[in-house]
């Protein structure tokens, strides 16, 4: 996915680049250090993935980044502005765990509402929403009223919102935190290809180990107290299809991010992969896929 | 059946409880004044239960009968009128009237103080306590330092009218629940959606139109309900307490002292005034029907 980036050629800048990022929250008994010393960059069109446990920072990182924050100290650029004018310009879109629409909108005018905003007109508003309804596969509920769909298509409409400036960024706060894992699943896949067909860069919030290591082109594994970056693991898994999730190398990533946030570091993953296609040969049943997960 | 079918029973529904609670209260009105002592119920000297002779209680046909009563009362010069009803329904347009333009002033400024009050949290500190304050004060003391500022003073070519002060009165009432139910509506958009709105780069303006009036709708229209009960009530006790004449206000008070023998015309003008609130409540909660396709959307 990372390779799609290069043709874009909008611009040559980092998608996001941060440099000594710190926060500190002032509360009521002194301060409190959400993030320490963070050093990230995103090229254009890729997807990475912020992961960590409660408490570690990330989704502060992500609130610096839409400039929702303002960092203690350090930079953030966003397609080489500051992030406050990537911002005011609507370089990026933004969705949260809850989908956030408005409820008294029908689904349309729900995607149309970022064009509203920024005075685009009528007919153009709506030829781009339904182009993008299309893309998350709602074509058919335009005329629907949120509260009439299901989490998992709320979801997918305010994925459609986030894209209708065309962003070379999309920001994501746990979408799809809230949804079943069949729906997760499923939507795993879809923004995959929304991913791919829009080229536009991701960076990426989860609690879920496997959701970042199929996402994702880098997984960025966070630590707690204060919020520091402990490792970046790389994704090499090529094109994301469902056997991807059956692939002995997506268990020995997901093992390695694992590790990652015990705080132990394994230096050969190409050992570990081998292990596991070892013990995929000897239990081909789908038992160690759910143990695999479940302890997740 | 469709959402806007149910809606409609429902409505049908409330409106058939409204009719059953009114016969019950006749019912218990004509009870007691059928069986209940004529001196009515005392306790240590203490009146908890009223007489039930004619002169305290008159049966509600005589009531009714009231209204046909032909007008004899000098002092309802507004028309001509030839019967109490005339008198009353007369009486009550009036009010109706200075209650409106009372309405539509305290609407103004009670969402004028919570959209500054919203903006400002400063405000909101500052102002709160005293909308809360300024309904404590009482009407009747108000009423002729209304009357004595307006008097003499004119809003460009036109002189000040003495309607004018009841209808201040009347909006000093009404602007209350809809600057706090406001200021609560107003404050209803979720932590999720202001964050969306600040990521789409969205001044405040915007977010005011396309987000905060938006979500505070289920807000307003109790409020307004309230509002328009409010004006009415502010309406008739200042048109008694500046002694403006032609409203239901002034006219209940002269029924009443004409009623030495017969309060039946009393109460037929004390009936007119309720009618009047309940009808300018259900003129605003025609509002409802508004914000119900708004909100929750007709089947497209």
């Amino acid at each position: 996915m990372s390779t799609t980036g290069a043709t874009t050629g909008a611009t040559t800048a980092p998608a996001v680049e941060i440099r000594g990022v710190s926060k500190t929250f002032t509360v009521r008994r002194g301060a409190v250090v959400a993030l320490e010393a963070i050093d990230l960059t995103v090229a254009p069109g890729e997807f990475v993935s912020l992961i960590g446990p409660s408490g570690c920072g990330k989704s502060t990182l992500l609130r610096i980044i839409a400039d929702l924050l303002t960092p203690t100290s350090g930079t953030v650029e966003v397609g080489g502005k500051t992030a406050q004018r990537a911002r005011l310009d609507q370089d990026y879109g933004f969705t949260f765990q809850q989908a956030g629409l408005l409820d008294w909108r029908t689904v349309r005018t729900n995607v149309e509402l970022p064009l509203e905003l920024h005075g685009v007109d009528r007919a153009t508003r709506k030829a781009r929403a339904l182009e993008l309804l299309e893309l998350v596969g709602l074509f058919d509920f335009a005329g629907h009223r949120p509260p009439q769909l299901s989490g998992g298509m709320q979801q997918r409409v305010a994925i459609a919102r986030a894209l209708a400036e065309r962003p070379t960024l999309l920001l994501m706060d746990e979408p799809f935190g809230a949804l079943d894992e069949m729906t997760r699943e499923r939507m795993q896949a879809e923004l995959v290809r929304i991913a791919r067909e829009t080229s536009a860069a991701v960076v990426f919030v989860t609690h879920s180990i496997p959701e970042a290591v199929f996402l994702s082109d880098r997984v960025v594994v966070m630590s707690p107290r204060p919020g520091r970056i402990a490792e970046i693991i790389p994704v090499d898994l090529g094109d994301r299809t469902e056997d991807t999730r059956e692939a002995p190398h997506f268990y020995a990533t997901i093992t390695r991010v694992r590790e990652a946030l015990r705080g132990r570091t394994v230096p050969d993953a190409g050992a570990l992969e081998a292990d596991i296609r070892a013990d995929v040969a000897a239990d081909s049943n789908t038992a160690d896929t759910n143990a695999a997960r479940g302890a997740l | 059946m469709t959402a806007a079918r149910r809606w409609g029973v429902r409505w049908l529904a409330r409106a058939g409880l409204v009719v059953v609670g009114l016969l019950v209260l006749a019912g218990v009105w004509e009870a007691y004044k059928s069986f209940g002592p004529a001196a009515g119920v005392t306790v240590l000297g203490a009146t908890i239960l009223p007489r039930t002779t004619d002169a305290a209680m008159p049966h509600l046909s005589s009531v009714g009968r009231a209204f046909s009563a032909p007008e004899v009362g000098g002092a309802i010069t507004f028309g001509p009128t030839t019967s109490v009803l005339d008198s009353v329904v007369d009486a009550c347009l009036h009010t109706l009237r200075w209650a409106a333009v009372g309405f539509v002033i305290g609407v103004v400024v009670g969402l004028l103080l919570a959209l500054l009050m919203d903006r400002l949290v400063v405000a909101e500190r500052a102002l709160l306590p005293y909308v809360v304050l300024s309904q404590t004060v009482p009407l009747i003391a108000l009423a002729p330092l209304v009357t004595r500022w307006g008097q003499g003073s004119s809003i460009g070519s036109l002189q000040w009218q003495p309607w004018m002060s009841v209808a201040v009165i009347a909006a000093y009432l009404a602007f209350f629940p809809v600057a706090v139910g406001m200021v609560r509506g107003l404050k209803s958009a979720t932590a999720v959606h202001l964050d969306w709105f600040r990521c789409s780069a969205a001044g405040w303006w915007r977010t005011l139109l396309l987000l905060k009036l938006p979500s505070s709708l289920p807000y307003l229209v109790p409020s307004l309900r309230l509002a328009a009960a409010a004006a009415v009530v502010g309406t008739i006790v200042a048109e008694i307490s500046t002694g403006l004449e032609g409203g239901i206000g002034r006219l209940i008070i002269t029924y009443a002292q004409q009623a030495t023998g017969d309060p039946s015309r009393t109460y037929a003008a004390v009936l007119g005034a309720a009618v009047l609130g309940l009808a300018a409540a259900a003129v605003v909660s025609l509002a409802d029907v508004a914000l119900w396709r708004y909100t929750r959307g007709g089947e497209a």
